[in-house]
């Protein structure tokens, strides 16, 4: 049941996607940038101890295109929730667990494409990692995107209008890329700026795909990272679940 | 036989400035086959009413059931049961008519042939035969409202609720809905539970009428029965009754208080 209702409304909001192509690669427009005009000012930078810049600067843009993607994956259901689109779904038996997962699992798959796009791009500028490490970095973008989405359409099913919506998502991405060392490494932090990022979930999964991109896979951050993930994705999945259920007040 | 009961039915929303009793305490049945106007001024609870009825929103208080499903410990029986037409309808402009009416078939677990065929069936019965091709943004005022009951018909429910169904419409798809509402019911036994704000609408298709005000059932019974009881004549309007009734607009001339 909770397999065919999650199919059932992820190609309803698949097919909305393939409606606008080019929305779709807007997404990836901004880690783009930041890859052509940022990743050449640190090529000389001895950022990582192991590896080039490279393998640190690519894993934070494809956690930063899941940060800012899937943050603001909540919009397009304020629209729907006005049109009484959500609504018109909740009276029917789906699945509340189906309602979330389908929406999210759209937005997982968008931003892993994008993802590869953005690896693709990284690879023509001087990347070199190892497949096993990419690849693990593309898990840890769609458990993000995973948990980011559940938690802006929650948000976006209690908010009234885009107005609110947006400065509301806003003020919580600024910190979490600041605070995670997205652009730089937390390493050159001085003491209280990297312990105050410690507090900041985000934060453990950039040090894991860090160290996956450059071929430790069974280090303290890697464990770190999967468990912060998965946690923070259970979470997320269980909050938006519950408002699918309980919505409208 | 009795399809829809409510005792003491209430709702509270917690909000900044303290609870707000939206609905105190409705106490109703319907009976299988009626048509049943539930009316009422605005901010009266109509919508919260039929949103607690339809599972959308839990009540705070109070026991109902609807086709024999309780409606807080069987929600998922009462779903399988029940349409629900809201105010906004609830179709998304850019999907075509035949892709909705297929989504909400395989929503109500059909399979894909069978969504398909309900698709085509309902179509054929509301008259949008030829629509099926066509984005919704693209249908007119009285094609969007038929595409909205077709969708809420889509599991053949045995009550069928519309929210302010023909708000908006002109006159002569409005005439279109009344008909298309009574031939819901001669022929497939369906009962209607509808509000609506136009009182010669509620005249014209209700077998019976429930009138809430402040959160509370404050009269019910068949159109002739309220004129003749809150408007003083079976010849009075149904807007006489209504004003009487929850005691807005002005008051008829006899009940005026006589000074002291």
């Amino acid at each position: 049941m909770l397999l065919n209702d999650t199919a059932l409304i992820f190609g309803r909001y698949a097919r909305q996607t393939l409606r606008s192509r080019l929305a779709m690669l807007f997404g990836v427009l901004m880690p783009l940038l930041y890859l052509v005009f940022f990743g050449p000012l640190l090529t000389g930078l001895p950022l990582a101890s192991r590896g080039s810049s490279w393998q640190v600067l690519v894993p934070g843009l494809l956690l930063q295109l899941g940060l800012f993607g899937a943050a603001f994956a909540g919009f397009t259901i304020i629209i729907e929730k006005n049109l009484g689109i959500v609504e018109r779904m909740r009276v029917t038996p789906v699945s509340r667990l189906a309602l979330l997962l389908g929406r999210v699992l759209r937005d997982t798959a968008v931003f892993v494409f994008q993802s590869v796009l953005l690896v693709l791009a990284a690879l023509v500028m001087g990347l070199r990692a190892p497949l096993a490490g990419i690849l693990i970095g593309f898990v840890f973008v769609a458990l993000l995107t995973l948990s980011l989405a559940s938690l802006s359409y929650a948000l976006a099913m209690k908010v009234h209008t885009p107005q609110e919506f947006g400065p509301a998502i806003n003020t919580m991405t600024m910190p979490s890329m600041l605070l995670s060392g997205l652009m730089l490494p937390m390493s050159l932090a001085p003491g209280w700026l990297d312990v105050l990022s410690h507090f900041m979930p985000l934060r453990y999964l950039v040090d894991a795909v860090r160290d996956a991109y450059v071929g430790s896979y069974a280090t303290a951050h890697m464990l770190y990272g999967v468990l912060v993930a998965v946690a923070v994705a259970a979470l997320a999945v269980t909050v938006g679940t519950r408002v699918f259920r309980t919505a409208g007040a | 036989m009795t399809i829809i009961s409510t005792a003491g039915l209430a709702r509270t929303f917690r909000t900044r400035r303290g609870e707000v009793e939206a609905v105190r305490g409705i106490d109703l049945t319907v009976r299988e086959g009626e048509i049943l106007g539930f009316l009422g001024p605005n901010g009266a609870g109509k919508t919260t009413t039929l949103r607690m009825l339809t599972t959308l929103l839990k009540p705070t208080g109070g026991a109902a059931t609807v086709a024999g499903r309780d409606l807080v410990t069987d929600a998922e029986g009462v779903r399988r049961v029940c349409g629900y037409v809201a105010q906004s309808g609830g179709v998304d402009p850019h999907v075509t008519v035949r892709e909705e009416l297929v989504t909400q078939g395989r929503l109500y677990r059909l399979t894909k042939a069978q969504a398909a065929e309900r698709a085509e069936e309902l179509a054929h019965e509301l008259d949008l035969g030829g629509l099926l091709d066509r984005k919704t943004a693209a249908l007119s005022g009285g094609q969007r409202r038929r595409l909205d009951i077709a969708m809420g018909l889509t599991h053949r429910p045995r009550v069928l609720f519309l929210d302010e169904p023909t708000t908006g419409l002109d006159p002569g798809s409005r005439a279109g809905l009344w008909d298309l509402v009574r031939r819901l019911r001669d022929e497939h036994g369906t009962t209607v539970f509808l509000t609506t704000h136009y009182l010669d609408e509620a005249d014209a298709l209700s077998d019976r009428l429930v009138i809430v005000d402040e959160g509370v059932v404050v009269a019910d019974g068949t159109p002739g029965a309220l004129k003749l009881r809150y408007g003083g004549s079976i010849d009075a309007t149904l807007q006489d009754a209504f004003l009487a009734i929850t005691g807005r607009g002005p008051a008829p001339a006899d009940s005026t208080p006589v000074a002291v």
